[in-house]
Parts: C-alpha cells; structure tokens; sequence
C-alpha cells in the first residue's frame, strides 16, 4: 500500500484517476476497520488532510463552507456554526469518541455510505450541498443524492467531495437530530432524525424538513411528516401525524439493533420529539432578540 | 510495498523512522521506536488503549497511518512523567488504585491528560463523557474517573 498527502485538489484527483484501486481518506475511522475486518487492502491510500480547503471551515457571506475532511471536532468547537445549526452540530458530535471526533469528517460519513450516518440526515434536512470535484470541474449535488445505497454512491472513481455549502438559517428556523442507541455513547444509530422548523410570528410551522437514518438504505426523506408539520402550530394532532408518517415511511431491517417494528416505533418518537427542541430553539432565540 | 522516511517530534524529542506506508502509527510507535506505552486492544478506534495526542489533537495511534506523522508533534504516555517525577496523573492512578491489569492505562493517562489540557476543572459527568473512549475491561471505572478528577484538583492547586 501506498500513502500519498497531495496538496492541491487537482493533484489528489490525479492520484485517484491514475489508480482503480486507491482511496481517498480524511481520518480513516472507516477506511481502517474495512481492511482489518477482511475488505482488500487499497492499493494507495489518498490523504485528503493537507489540502486547506478540505479542512477549513467559514462563513462566505450568507453560506456556511464546512471542508469535507475537516474533524466534526472543528465544528463542536465552533461556536458560531454550532449556533446556526444546533442539530448538524449534535450530529457530528455524535460520532465516536473524543479520539474519534479528531478524525471523524462529514465527507467521509457521507461517502462512507452507511445508511446508519448520523450526520446526513442533519445535513439533509438543511439543504445541504456537496461540492464534488471530478474531470471536468466542478458540480454541486444536494446531499440527499449522494448516497445511492449501503456503501455506495452517485460518485465516479475520481471524484472527490470538497466542501458542503450550507445557506445560513432563514430567521426563525433551527435544526435538531436525535438518535436513539442502546447506550449513551460510542455506538451505532438503531434511528436517528434530523428536524428542520421554520416558525412565523404567532408560532405557527411555515417550513418543515424530516429526515431518518438506519430505518432504510439511504437516509429517507419524510414529505408527509413535513406537510403534516406546516401549518401548525405543533399541537399534539400534528405532531402525532408527524410521528405517524415518519414511522410509515421507514422501510427498516430487522438486526440486533433493533426489530422492523421496534425502529418503525422510534422513528416517530424522535421525530416528534426533534421537532419539539427545533421549535424550542427557535423560540429561545426569539425571546433572546426580544429582550436585547 | 512503498516505504516513508518520518521525521516527527515525540515527547519532545525529534526522532525520524522509516515506515511502511499502511503501517499504523502505533505498530510504528511500538516497533521503530521502542516506545511500547500505547497498547493494541481493537484495532479498528473502539477501546483507545493505543491513544495519543498528535498536535494538540487525542486521537487513536491505530487509525493514524505511520506517514502521517510527518511533521507531528505527538505525546504518549512516555512523555507524562518528568526525569524523576511522575505525572499528578500517574500518580493519582496509582495512590487511587486506577487500574488492575493495566492494558488500557496508558491510553486513559492521555485521554485524561487531552481532558485536563482543554478543561482543568471538569465535572464527573464531564470526565465521564471525555473518557468514553477507552474501554477497561476490569471495569474499573469508577477509580479512574475519581483519580482524574483528583488529579485535576491537584494540578489546578499546586503543594
């Protein structure tokens, strides 16, 4: 195996078009396991740390650059991202140990593909980009068509995900994500849901984004959740429907995490209870710029 | 299979290996430079018996490839006790009977050290949590969360 520390996008892409074989990594917390647990050896692995703008994270004007292979411990710690995005925050700080949050990036939860990722449905439910570089430049997709199944993604060979963009949140909009897992740390989602809550003036939901992981191959995005929640005012009928079409929209394995109907159940626990802390957040928020 | 010179500093001192390019830092750390603190207990960044601070960062010396070390600065457990003195850490895991078989000790010392260099005065929860890392399988918790808290007394106040 080779190990390579390219500088540049370009030359990173070079490496991976030159090689079938080779892989990009940001922390290996993935990567590493894979091969101990049998997966064949890469030929080159392709260390995306060193390029500045995979690691940096800024505010460009009104949207958010996150770098795909910065550490979720350079969002925790980012106070002013944490206070945009409260749920992708949590998310990314759900993943593994502190040694683990060293490492640990969004790009590589993302293309890692695990339909269990904690941070993609937080990053899906804020309209999150990917910005993917390849041959010919490049494209921005919505995170939500990254991942096309277990281990698997839209990606050609030699792209790489450079950054997320991320649009600052309109007023009276947060984010929340819950998982639920069998202990309290260092364990893999059996659900988890990521909600997004736009409230008018008098309280009532005018925007509403649900999404789920580990209850479907990809993460699943719940649009009768959202159209149960807008309009509202996030009383107990709507946040039961809420709950209900998130449960019917899971498409979930049994496994020894859970059971089909176990997950189904939880499903729509968390999400009412996600979009209960987005609205407490919002209206915290309110009520600081009330009194200021 | 491609070969790396590392030229890093560890526990201060600068130090340089060569490495196969998908060996691990640890088996690096281990077998290039004697340094046999940081254990293997999974492999794979689940129990943190092989943690290490590399520039300013606690992270899992098994998940690091060797060549990435270039240019580090990287403390191990080796780099906690001064020439005759050891580490309040240490110490307090010793007077506190923080360990029984010991296999995951370093690994704790330097996620502990990683907690108190961010955070001198931390709760029980909030060691708890910064600890969750490592994995003693004596189950010994208990005494390691309260030697480190009484470490950071002990750091924070000086004799």
């Amino acid at each position: 195996m080779r190990y390579a520390a390219p500088t540049t996008i370009d030359e990173a892409r070079d490496l991976l078009a030159a090689d079938g074989d080779a892989v990009v990594f940001a922390g290996a917390t993935d990567v590493v396991p894979q091969v101990r647990a049998g997966r064949p050896e890469p030929s080159m692995v392709i260390d995306l740390k060193k390029i500045d703008r995979l690691m940096s994270v800024s505010l460009d004007g009104d949207t958010w650059q996150v770098g795909a292979a910065a550490p979720s411990s350079a969002l925790t710690a980012n106070a002013a991202f944490a206070a945009d995005f409260p749920g992708l925050t949590e998310a990314a700080g759900l993943i593994g140990s502190d040694q683990i949050q060293n490492r640990s990036s969004l790009g590589g939860n993302l293309c890692n593909a695990s339909p269990a990722a904690d941070s993609v449905p937080a990053l899906v439910v804020n309209d999150a980009v990917a910005v993917i570089a390849g041959a010919d430049g490049e494209r921005r997709v919505p995170v939500a068509d990254v991942v096309t199944g277990p281990g698997q993604t839209s990606l050609a060979h030699d792209e790489i995900v450079v950054c997320f963009e991320l649009a600052r949140p309109a007023a009276g909009t947060s984010d929340a994500y819950l998982r639920l897992i069998p202990r309290t740390e260092m364990d893999i989602a059996v659900v988890g849901a990521g909600v997004r809550l736009t409230l008018d003036g008098d309280g009532t939901v005018s925007a509403a984004s649900v999404a789920l992981g580990a209850v479907a191959p990809t993460v699943v995005r719940v649009p009768a959740a959202e159209a149960a929640l807008v309009g509202s005012s996030l009383d107990d009928d709507a946040l039961a429907a809420a709950a209900a079409a998130a449960s019917d929209a899971c498409n979930p394995i049994d496994d020894k995490r859970g059971t089909i109907n176990y997950r189904r159940q939880v499903a729509g626990v968390l999400t009412r209870r996600a979009a209960g802390i987005a609205a407490d957040r919002i209206r915290t928020r309110n009520g600081q710029n009330g009194a200021s | 299979m491609s070969r790396t010179h590392v030229n890093c500093e560890v526990n201060g001192d600068a130090v340089d290996f060569l490495t196969e390019d998908g060996e691990s830092l640890l088996n690096a750390l281990r077998d290039e430079l004697g340094l046999i603190g940081a254990k293997e207990g999974c492999g794979t960044g689940d129990c943190g018996a092989c943690s290490v601070i590399m520039d300013g960062r606690l992270q899992c010396a098994c998940l690091i490839f060797a060549p990435e070390a270039d240019g580090a600065a990287i403390t191990t457990c080796e780099g906690l006790a001064s020439a005759d003195e050891l580490h309040p850490l240490q110490q307090c895991f010793l007077e506190g009977a923080a360990l029984q078989c010991g296999i995951c000790t370093p690994g704790f010392l330097i996620a502990a050290k990683a907690l108190l260099d961010e955070n001198p005065d931390p709760t029980e929860t909030e060691v708890r949590y910064a600890l969750a890392g490592n994995l003693c399988r004596c189950t010994g918790y208990d005494k390691i969360v309260r030697s480190v808290l009484e470490a950071a007394v002990q750091i924070r106040t000086p004799a």
